[in-house]
């Protein structure tokens, strides 16, 4: 049957020696290389449910009421976006559950691909020749979190029309354009009555088409230039070890994309996400306490709280507050995601094609760079719900705040030291388990694949301990290199 | 390197488990049809069971997939030859012979090709101008609101609030009447001991007996000011939690908000029902590149 279509189709298009070709490409692997994978799938999942919300949702500010099998709602006077958001939630079958899919894999999306991200990042794998991809994968960080917070904001619910009023405090606040850049993205001043019938077009059609267009070449940017491997026995440069993409690869892939689905949908049926018939309907001048964005949206969250009174002020123009911790940092954080590849050539004065990846202790000054960046961001999170926090540990808030502000400039520092210390400690004790191992001279030799040159494995737990040991002598505990490699015995 | 490389026992094991994973795969998509058809009137935790059954049949095909995979397909390490290079210096030569012939072929014309570009940017500046149409020019709506002097408060049912109705310490949101639930107007009217009150220069006739109301709309972000502590006569956004003391003009106390709520001058009509006595002096919610000059336009 397939051996007839393929026929069919060579007899006709051709590229037999391509199909071939491609078949028996090798793709390496690991763990750490699934993160991607389950961004791609999770995009899946939100296209196929995305699509069925889109069959039964109205993007309308129309004023009307809803009288459906939700009753603590009726006779509320509502836009037809919240009415139809509660109708596809409680009166279509199987809505409910598509909705919450839908917004657990948008979750997930943005977290997969910030894991991802993440590993790109201290394995090196950004380097020439993926410079390129690299820069297409920021782009999709961005398209997401424009995506998600679209998407947040169409049900017309009292969180997300909240959010929406920040957001448009945000745009207004930015230089020369601010007001006229609000006043055209909305329809006029706040709220108008456009923003949702925009937003839906933005979320169901422009990104989705963007992303379609990004993903595939950076899939085929994958597939063109190879795969990055991580150092190993017969591992070079100038090869890839690992498992053909027919069948093994394919299977396992198809297996990933199986259990994303099996997560998002367990997720969208057992876990409440958004139940926005609690929150009611979105009025101006209503608003509610302890109220979070998605988890993407936190640090935006947090750095409006965090960021001091500050406000620049003279006669006739002003750069307002917001402008600086919602405008200039998303900036200035996506010019240095963008840069730091070509950053990082200019630097070390690194040009050469790479496609072994690094180990995060090779290279303590990226890791350092990697570990402040991800503990600024996770305490701009924190303080995103610093109303939750103060509740959960019963404290001032006001001294929370100030704490917190405090950590974000302190913070980064400190992690920065710790995994500069943890990654050399690590290195050095891989380099004296190096030499004294059996093969110790052959690991030196491919430099930095030492803790596990050929012939020597260690066990997990005893990788883990050696990790820890050297984490606890950063901190200045002990230190990592008492850790004897194995040398047969234990 | 082909094959799976794994023993019988091993193969006959990963049959076993991938064909249990591919049955409760069926199960659970067959349950999934059987509670979708019977309706959420009939199955109790119609969403939940929707849920778990999409989870079996999905998580079932995924293992059984990963079983057969790992069991039964050649696990390698198969090695392949990293084809990614640059071009060949020759290749790259006659790419560049390509490019440079037939680029002197076009680069006799210069001044035709100047014209394009300037023809092509005219014509992109031209199409950028109907994206004009999608807003209205912000000025003077937004450094106004619907408050003019004469104009009743009313709750955001449309009742006027005479000035003996509220409560000592209570806060009521109202509205300029004929703008009711008007984003821009909303305005906090709190009632306090009139002694308390610390008006600032120029205000201490705004706020007739105890009456006193600030722009609801959070000078930081636009959140409505939402929160009023009595017991430290603050007002709280419950956004980034800017607070605003109510007694000295609503001036920022803690937080990110760096102006006080705008101040709305009341009095009250001949009928006994409070009444502005103007728009606000400044614009009311976040700050804005021409705030300063809009602010002093509006000084009433």
């Amino acid at each position: 049957m397939i051996g007839r279509l393929a026929r069919w189709l060579e007899r006709r298009v051709g590229g037999s020696d391509f199909l071939r070709d491609k078949l028996s490409k090798v793709f390496p692997e690991s763990w750490t290389f699934l993160f991607g994978e389950i961004a791609l799938y999770a995009f899946v999942v939100l296209v196929l449910t995305g699509t069925f919300l889109a069959l039964f949702f109205d993007a309308s500010h129309t004023e009307t009421t809803y009288f459906g099998n939700y009753s603590p709602l009726h006779d509320v006077e509502m836009s037809a976006a919240y009415r139809s958001t509660l109708e596809l939630s409680f009166d279509v079958p199987a809505g409910l559950l598509m909705r919450q899919a839908h917004h657990w894999a948008a979750l997930v999306f943005v977290a997969a691909i910030v894991v991802h991200l993440s590993r790109i990042f201290f394995t090196g794998a950004y380097r020439r020749p993926r410079e390129l991809n690299w820069t297409i994968g920021v782009t999709l960080l961005l398209l997401a979190i424009l995506e998600g917070f679209a998407g947040y904001s169409l049900p017309d619910d009292l969180l997300s029309g909240t959010g929406a009023r920040i957001a448009y405090a945000i745009i207004e606040s930015i230089p020369f354009i601010g007001v006229w850049l609000g006043s055209l993205l909305f329809g006029g001043l706040f709220p108008g009555e456009e923003i949702i019938g925009r937003l839906f077009t933005l979320h169901v059609f422009i990104l989705p088409v963007l992303f379609f267009g990004l993903i595939g070449l950076h899939l085929a940017l994958v597939f063109r230039q190879t795969h990055t491997q991580f150092p190993g026995p017969d591992r070079s440069e100038d090869n890839v070890v690992g498992v053909k993409v027919w069948p093994t690869y394919t299977a396992m892939s198809v297996g990933m994309f199986m259990f994303t689905c099996a997560l998002l949908f367990g997720l969208g049926g057992l876990v409440q996400i958004n139940p926005v018939w609690y929150y009611g309907p979105y009025d101006p001048f209503v608003v509610s306490i302890n109220a979070q964005p998605d988890w993407y949206m936190g640090w935006l969250e947090g750095s409006l709280r965090l960021f001091p009174p500050w406000e620049f002020s003279g006669a006739r123009f002003m750069v307002a507050n917001p402008f600086f911790p919602a405008a200039l940092l998303p900036m200035l954080t996506f010019a240095a995601l963008y840069a730091f590849p070509f950053l990082e050539r200019r630097l070390t004065g690194d040009r050469g094609e790479h496609h072994v990846l690094d180990r995060a202790r090779d290279h303590p000054l990226r890791s350092a760079v990697g570990a402040a960046t991800i503990t600024f961001y996770a305490i701009l999170t924190i303080a995103g719900a610093d109303d939750i926090v103060a509740l959960l540990f019963n404290v001032d808030i006001t001294g929370l705040v100030v704490f917190l502000r405090v950590a974000a400039v302190v913070g980064p520092v400190l992690a920065a030291y710790v995994t500069y210390r943890w990654c050399r400690d690590l290195a050095a004790g891989t380099a004296e388990a190096a030499s004294a191992g059996t093969h110790g001279e052959a690991a030196k030799d491919e430099g930095g694949d030492g803790e596990q040159g050929p012939g020597q494995r260690w066990s997990p737990r005893r990788r883990w301990r050696l990790a820890f040991a050297g984490l606890a002598a950063a901190l200045g505990y002990g230190s990592a290199r008492r850790d004897r490699p194995p040398d047969g015995r234990s | 390197m082909s094959g799976p490389g794994t023993s019988d026992r091993e193969q006959l094991a990963a049959t076993v488990l991938a064909t249990l994973s591919f049955l409760i795969a069926i199960v659970g998509a067959l349950a999934f049809a059987v509670v979708y058809i019977r309706g959420p009137e009939v199955v109790p935790a119609y969403t939940q069971l929707l849920g778990v059954s999409a989870m079996l049949a999905f998580g079932g095909a995924g293992a059984g997939v990963v079983f057969w995979a790992h069991g039964l397909m050649p696990q390698g390490p198969d090695i392949e030859k990293r084809k990614f290079t640059g071009p060949s210096p020759e290749e790259r030569e006659r790419t560049a012979t390509v490019l440079k012939e037939s680029t002197e072929a076009i680069g006799r014309r210069g001044l035709l090709g100047r014209l394009l570009f300037g023809a092509l940017g005219a014509i992109g500046v031209a199409m950028l101008l109907p994206f004009r149409s999608l807003g209205r020019a912000p000025f003077p709506e937004r450094a106004r609101t619907g408050w003019k002097a004469g104009r009743r408060l009313v709750t955001e049912d449309g009742r006027p609030v005479r000035i003996d109705e509220m409560a000592e310490n209570s806060v009521l949101t109202v509205f300029p009447e004929r703008r009711v639930r008007d984003a821009d107007s909303q305005t906090l009217l709190l009632r306090l001991p009139p002694e308390i009150i610390r008006p600032l220069e120029g205000r201490e006739s705004w706020s007739p007996e105890g009456h006193i109301a600030y722009s609801k709309v959070c000078t930081h972000a636009g959140c409505p000011v939402g929160l009023y502590q009595v017991d430290t006569q603050r007002l709280l956004c419950p956004c980034h939690h800017s607070a605003f003391s109510v007694l000295r003009g609503a001036t920022p106390i803690f937080g990110p908000a760096t102006r006080p709520l705008p101040q709305l001058p009341l009095g009250v009509d001949r009928e006994g029902y409070l009444i502005a006595l103007g728009d606000y002096d400044v614009p009311v919610g976040a700050g804005f590149w021409t705030w300063p000059s809009a602010a002093r336009k509006g000084t009433p």
